[in-house]
């Protein structure tokens, strides 16, 4: 019996399940040709969506200057406004459109500022510059997993999350020692209520389990390093008004903390007064000086770009040497990413298209590569509304940004075997076509705004859009992650071309429409195969790749 | 008690139940809840409708030749005009022959199962694929641009509320299906395309097998893989189609190979015949837009449009054929159209330019058996941009086909086709929901209802035309088919009637003065000189 007969042996599909597909590829430098195919998937994989401005950036670049470009961290954001007065709610301390992130809590407002602080973190991605940071941010969101209704106040998400925006390409140990004693995080996992009476081991379990070291088959860590890491962390207060935590030496246990062999038997000695909070310092660097700490985010950023499955051959090739670079670089995150993205392993053909989009890259992406168009920052109201909406999109297809399922993050991250198999699903992927097809249909009006694809202003910017051929394989480049039969880019041309055989006839209509684009059966003639076809596109099982 | 549920059981009659409906003074009762259930109900049938579409614009003078005009248009078409010995005859008509590959018409025009209707278009012809077959799938006037297709807003009428609460046990199944093809145009309604797209004969028999199409050996194919498991899983019409086309093991045998469109009708056939309560189906052939080389210069009754036709008439004629052998024959209405005809002149590269009107075919068990309008007249000398004047506006048989075989009634099919259309007998008498009318066009048959006078005529003539009552329209086209002018749109007493035509200008050649009275219609030629 051949491998492929046996795999298919018992199944009842009458199609033989796919050879798994693998690769031998690991992290040498990805050698030329950097062509359109290449930019196309790194940019896939480290924007939402591809703009054709983006595109246009990179074009012609080199592989190396493409990264330092993708490693640039974005501007720091103006904070997120009061959008939300109204006949039912006024925030008393907060002037409609100023700021409401250093403003008294308000337990009236504060569920609106939840929302207004999403819409504002929304229109970052959605307005993301040519940049790896705002994918990165989300990944941290969902690494250093927070509610915000657990947190209780949006002051300290919007802080939470200003951390996670500062270190998205920082150096990693320092942003565990942030997120340790990040106030937004202390009330997360309780440790603010961690003391030397009463320790509370939340914290102290995740910071090793998810945060650092996690579960892979060599984190020997003991339940009594977990309890012994809570007592090194206990004293943590949160003073409400400054938002900041504080380190109250009356709460902390001075004893010593006796660590496992995993941790080479290590104690940490306590101490009294202030210093007792650079024990935390010392917990740290013990749980920096593990090879599995390296080696779990590395594979975190693996399963998060490249693809979920981690054989053998990758974990020695790939994550091995990510994790050696990432400790000899003292834990700089930026040198690691770059080291993957600039290898041959991402490069594989094997691995492009292999992502299944979360909820957030299709919405985002989708707003992006088509240039769809939001109110502007002087109509704050409606803008934000219209990102709500988005943002509202990719909650029904359950991802809910500021709000993922636990502390462990969307389970399409992690949980295995499905992985990001679990974004697609009865209910979630006719919400997914409901959505592409409200956006290149009528779209959503609110307001009397609307936002919608204009698939005309689109098209229109492609390269050569009177030529049918062209424009679906600019289309494609775009919009596509998957490579896709002749036989269905024949259908989708004969979807432009009305079932009619010569191309001239497409480039006839363009060109009638550009001739005189204020005539409405021109304009019409053209938009409606354009829409359809674009429908379709999305409606596709390939569309849902990245 | 659910809704249907009391009107069956109160209802002795399926009969009775669209009589009552229209027995009802709808201002009357408008505020009523039952009145309104009642016509939020679809109307009980079970007929269908197979729309054909040929696109890119068929050569229909060279599809159905007309024997009274054979020398002029011999003359015209010298290039590509079918041997007078080769065409095909039809019983109990001298006037009109088919194209010699399209016998299996020929057969079911001899067994009394098709309808010709002549020179079907509409006034002012738009000679773009595009925006022709937009109007031809909208029922759209010429200058007008509506986004809703008329299969879909017949659909809207009867399931008022789609897609919320379907399906449902009234309607389990899609309401209409397109083979060959994404969603047409024709089926989109007001707000939601009514209906689904089975795009390939592959992916039909991919779903009803529960196989995957072929995913390329990476891991984005693994994962692609998945994604369409799950789409065929949420595809809430899946399990129903699969369920009809299972109740079908075994269609005619004599279905042709390597005919697209065959492959298409067999499908229909067997969702139809598997019980599918599916009201209308789409199916399309491509390739019918024959600019150069339609005929082949040695044999012009052979070369490309040949095998189109060939196509054609073999697929339909399978499709009637397994109908019977299925026993769905009396549920099934089929025609064809494409988007425009062809020039009366063929060109020099042994082809046709995009014309006008153009005759299709009305085929079914229940099919009116006849050749209705005249054959079209050729002139003696064609110019290039010469058509042939439309007789029958295409939207008159979607209209009759949903007043006769659908049983919409009068105030419905104004919102369906947006306005009033002339009624022509399309479906046979004995089918149920047939009107019962007298048949005035055979009353009336060879006799001359318009005329004019002088003619020729140089600045004006008189024509004079004879009414039943009702809505009368004389239209004056040009030999382009454009609508250049309109005499007379309304209402008049029955009798016969004059207006004059003035020469407004116009250049110096053949003008159509069109009569429409209801059912009937009339073309005079007037020749207007310097």
């Amino acid at each position: 019996m051949n491998r492929r007969s046996f795999l298919s042996a018992g199944h009842n599909s009458k199609t033989p399940l796919p050879v798994q597909p693998r690769t031998d590829s690991g992290l040498k430098p990805y050698f030329p040709p950097f062509a359109k195919p290449e930019l196309l998937h790194l940019l896939n994989r480290t924007l939402f969506g591809i703009k054709q401005a983006d595109l246009r950036a990179l074009n012609g670049k080199t592989l190396p200057d493409c990264l330092d470009l993708l490693l640039k961290t974005e501007p720091l954001p103006t904070p997120p406004v009061n959008n939300y007065n109204d006949s039912t709610l006024t925030d008393a301390n907060v002037p409609a459109g100023q700021t409401w992130v250093n403003a008294p809590f308000d337990g009236n407002a504060n569920g609106r500022r939840y929302t207004s602080f999403k819409s504002w973190w929304t229109g970052l991605m959605l307005n993301q510059g040519t940049s790896l940071h705002e994918k990165m941010i989300l990944f941290w969101h969902n690494h250093f997993a927070t509610e915000t209704v657990d947190i209780g106040d949006a002051r300290y998400v919007y802080k939470h999350h200003m951390l996670l925006r500062k270190y998205a390409l920082g150096n990693f140990k320092e942003f565990v020692k942030e997120i340790t004693i990040d106030p937004a995080m202390l009330r997360y996992l309780n440790g603010y209520l961690n003391n030397k009476n009463a320790p509370d081991e939340n914290y102290a379990r995740e910071l090793q389990e998810l945060f650092t070291l996690g579960k892979g088959p060599k984190s020997n860590y003991t339940e009594g390093d977990v309890k012994a890491a809570a007592r090194v962390l206990t004293g943590y207060t949160v003073n409400a008004t400054t938002i900041s935590s504080v380190f109250d030496p009356s709460r902390h246990d001075i004893s010593n903390k006796q660590f496992s062999a995993f941790y080479n038997n290590t104690v940490i000695i306590g101490k009294t007064g202030a210093s007792g909070a650079s024990e935390t310092d010392e917990l740290i660097n013990l749980i920096f000086l593990q090879n599995e700490t390296a080696l779990h985010i590395c594979r975190r950023l693996y399963s998060f770009f490249v693809y979920y499955e981690i054989d053998d051959f990758t974990e020695t090739n790939v994550i091995v040497p990510m994790a050696n670079l990432f400790r000899t670089g003292n834990y700089e995150i930026k040198p690691v990413l770059k080291l993957l993205f600039g290898s041959e392993h991402f490069f594989d053909p094997v691995n492009r298209g292999g992502l299944i989009k979360s909820p957030v890259d299709l919405c985002i992406g989708l707003a992006r590569e088509f240039g769809v168009i939001f109110p502007d920052a002087t109509d704050y109201v409606n803008q934000y509304f219209m990102h709500d909406y988005i943002r509202t999109q990719a909650a029904n297809m359950q991802q809910n940004i500021g709000d993922p399922p636990s502390v462990s993050g969307w389970s399409a991250y992690y949980q295995e075997p499905q992985f990001h198999k679990l974004w697609i699903n009865a209910d979630t992927l006719p919400r997914r076509n409901q959505f592409t097809d409200l956006m290149i249909g009528n779209g959503y009006t609110r307001n009397g705004k609307k936002i919608n694809i204009d698939i005309l202003a689109f098209v229109n910017s492609l390269s050569d859009p009177a030529n049918p051929n062209t424009l679906i394989s600019d289309s494609l480049d775009i919009i596509y992650s998957i490579t896709i039969t002749q036989q269905v880019r024949d259908f989708l041309k004969s979807i432009l071309l009305s079932g009619q055989a010569s191309d001239s006839y497409w480039t006839d209509a363009w060109n009638n429409y550009k001739g005189n684009s204020g005539n409405t059966m021109n304009r019409n003639i053209v938009l409606s195969r354009l829409q359809s076809m674009f429908k379709y596109l999305m409606n596709l099982p390939e569309y849902q790749l990245s | 008690m659910k809704r249907r549920d009391f009107i069956r059981s109160t209802a002795p009659a399926g009969i009775i139940f669209p009589g009552l409906i229209n027995g009802f003074t709808f201002k009357a009762f408008a505020e009523s809840p039952l009145v309104s259930a009642l016509t939020q109900a679809p109307t009980e049938t079970d007929h269908v409708l197979v729309i054909v579409q040929l696109n890119g614009g068929n050569d229909g003078l060279n599809m159905v030749i007309p024997f009274d005009q054979y020398d002029n248009l011999a003359n015209a078409r010298a290039n590509i005009i079918i041997p007078k010995n080769k065409i095909l005859k039809l019983n109990g008509t001298s006037f009109t022959g088919l194209h010699p590959s399209m016998t299996g018409l020929q057969t079911l025009f001899n067994q009394e199962k098709l309808q010709i209707i002549q020179s079907v278009g509409y006034p002012q012809p738009n000679f773009s694929h595009f925006r022709a077959t937009d109007i031809w799938l909208s029922a759209s006037d010429s200058n007008q641009t509506i986004n809703s297709g008329w299969a879909g807003r017949y659909l809207n009428e009867e399931y008022s509320n789609y897609p919320i609460g379907f399906p449902n046990t009234v309607m389990p199944d899609p309401l209409a299906i397109q083979i060959g093809s994404f969603v047409s145009p024709a089926m989109q309604g007001p707000a939601v395309n009514m209906g689904m797209a089975i795009s390939d004969p592959v992916n039909f028999y991919n779903l009803i097998n529960g196989i995957q199409g072929s995913a390329p050996n990476t891991r984005g194919g693994k994962e692609l893989t998945y994604i369409r498991q799950i789409a065929q899983q949420t595809q809430q019409y899946a399990s129903v189609i699969k369920a009809a086309a299972g109740k079908v093991t075994k269609q005619f045998s004599g279905y042709p190979t390597g005919n697209s469109l065959a492959d298409q009708l067999k499908i229909v056939a067997r969702l139809i015949a598997g019980g599918l309560k599916t009201r209308i189906y789409m199916v399309s052939l491509g390739g019918f837009d024959t600019h150069a080389q339609q005929v082949d210069s040695t044999a012009k009754e052979k070369g490309s449009h040949a095998n189109l036709l060939q196509r054609v008439s073999e697929g339909i004629k399978a499709f009637m054929d397994d109908l019977d052998f299925l026993n769905a024959n009396k549920r099934v209405i089929g025609m064809t159209f494409s988007e425009f005809g062809r020039r009366i002149k063929s060109n020099g590269s042994v082809g046709t330019d995009h014309g006008a009107a153009a005759p299709l075919f009305v085929f079914g068990h229940y099919a009116q058996n006849d050749v209705i309008g005249k054959s079209p007249t050729i002139p003696l000398i064609t110019n290039t941009g010469d058509n042939i004047p439309m007789q029958y506006d295409f939207r008159s048989i979607y209209a009759s086909i949903l007043q006769q075989w659908f049983c919409v009634p009068e105030r419905t099919l104004e919102n369906v086709m947006l306005k009033n259309f002339q009624n022509i007998n399309v479906i046979k008498k004995s089918a149920p929901c047939m009107s019962t009318s007298p048949d005035i066009i055979n009353i009336n048959a060879g006799k001359n209802l318009i005329s004019n006078y002088p003619n020729p005529f140089q600045t004006s003539t008189t024509i004079s035309y004879e009414s039943f009552g009702g809505h009368t329209l004389i239209q004056i086209f040009n030999t382009e088919g454009k609508l250049i002018k309109t005499l007379v749109d309304s209402e008049i007493n029955a009798g016969t009637h004059k207006v004059t035509f003035e020469n407004e200008g116009y250049l110096p050649g053949v003008y159509y003065a069109r009569l429409q009275n209801n059912a009937i219609q009339q073309i005079r030629t007037m020749l207007l000189v310097r």
